[in-house]
C-alpha cells in the first residue's frame, strides 16, 4: 500500500530503506513535525482524526495521479492518527526517481494534496489550557454562527 | 421521507454532540440535507471549504441523496 495512516511512530530510515531501487537516481522525502506553535498561539500538543477509509483510498488515488504526472517510479506517504508531542513526525513523503526533477516535484505535489484533499483534522492544545481544531477560522470567514467553544 | 444516516466528525461532531444518527429529510442532495442540520453543526455553507462522502466514496454537494444512503460530513479538513 502506497498510503497508510499509522498510530505508531513513523520510521523514516525504515520507510526510506524500502524504497531502494536501482533504476532511481534520486529521493526526495518530506517529513512534516509538530511545532510548537501556530498562528501566535503556543502548542503543547496536538492529536489527528482520520477517516481512515477515504484517507487510504483518496491517498492512493493522489499518490497515482502525481506519479503519472510527474514520470517518478514510485511514492509512498503515511500519516499518523491520535495524540501527537512536540517534534513528533507527524507525514512522511517519501519519492524516487529516475532524475531529481521529478522526484522534488513528485514529493511536493503529494503533501500539498495531503494537507487539503484527505479527511484528516488536526485539533491543537495549546500552552493556556485550551484547544481547538485548526482551520476551524475559515468557517467563521464563511460568515457562520460560530458558536463553539474552544475549550476542551 | 427518506431515512438517511448521518456521520459527523472533529468540529461538527464536537458541535452536534454526537457522531451518528439517522435523520428523516426531504432533501434532494447534499447541500439540502447538510443546510437541514445547520441546528446540528453551526455552518450555513459547506461548499468550498467543508466535503461530504455518500456511502463510501468523496461526492459533491449537488449528489443526490437516497432512501438508506450514509452521509459523512467532514468539516475543513487540516491534514500534515
Amino acid at each position: 500500500m502506497r498510503m497508510e495512516i499509522s498510530d505508531e511512530p513513523i520510521d523514516a530510515a525504515g520507510l526510506r530503506r524500502e524504497m531502494a531501487d536501482v533504476t532511481a537516481g534520486g529521493f526526495v522525502a518530506f517529513e512534516g513535525w509538530v511545532r510548537n506553535h501556530n498562528e501566535g498561539r503556543e502548542v503543547r500538543a496536538l492529536e489527528y482524526e482520520v477517516y481512515k477509509p477515504l484517507a487510504i483510498s483518496e491517498g492512493e488515488r493522489i499518490i497515482a495521479e502525481v506519479i503519472k504526472q510527474t514520470g517518478a517510479i514510485a511514492a509512498r506517504a503515511v500519516h499518523r492518527e491520535g495524540a501527537l508531542e512536540l517534534g513528533d513526525s507527524a507525514v512522511w513523503v517519501g519519492v524516487i526517481s529516475a532524475h531529481r526533477d521529478e522526484a522534488f516535484r513528485a514529493c511536493r505535489e503529494i503533501i500539498d494534496r495531503i494537507k487539503v484533499e484527505l479527511p484528516i483534522w488536526k485539533k491543537e492544545h495549546y500552552v493556556d489550557g485550551d484547544s481547538g481544531w485548526v482551520n476551524c477560522e475559515r468557517c467563521a470567514k464563511h460568515g457562520h454562527a460560530h458558536a463553539h467553544s474552544h475549550s476542551a | 421521507m427518506k431515512s438517511v444516516s448521518v456521520e459527523y466528525f472533529a468540529l461538527f461532531r464536537d458541535r452536534a454532540g454526537r457522531s451518528q444518527e439517522t435523520v428523516e429529510t426531504t432533501a434532494e442532495d447534499a447541500l439540502a440535507l447538510f443546510r437541514e442540520l445547520e441546528h446540528r453543526h453551526a455552518t450555513s455553507d459547506p461548499r468550498g471549504h467543508c466535503k461530504v462522502a455518500i456511502n463510501g466514496n468523496m461526492a459533491e454537494w449537488s449528489d443526490a441523496v437516497n432512501d438508506g444512503d450514509t452521509v459523512l460530513l467532514f468539516p475543513p479538513v487540516a491534514g500534515g
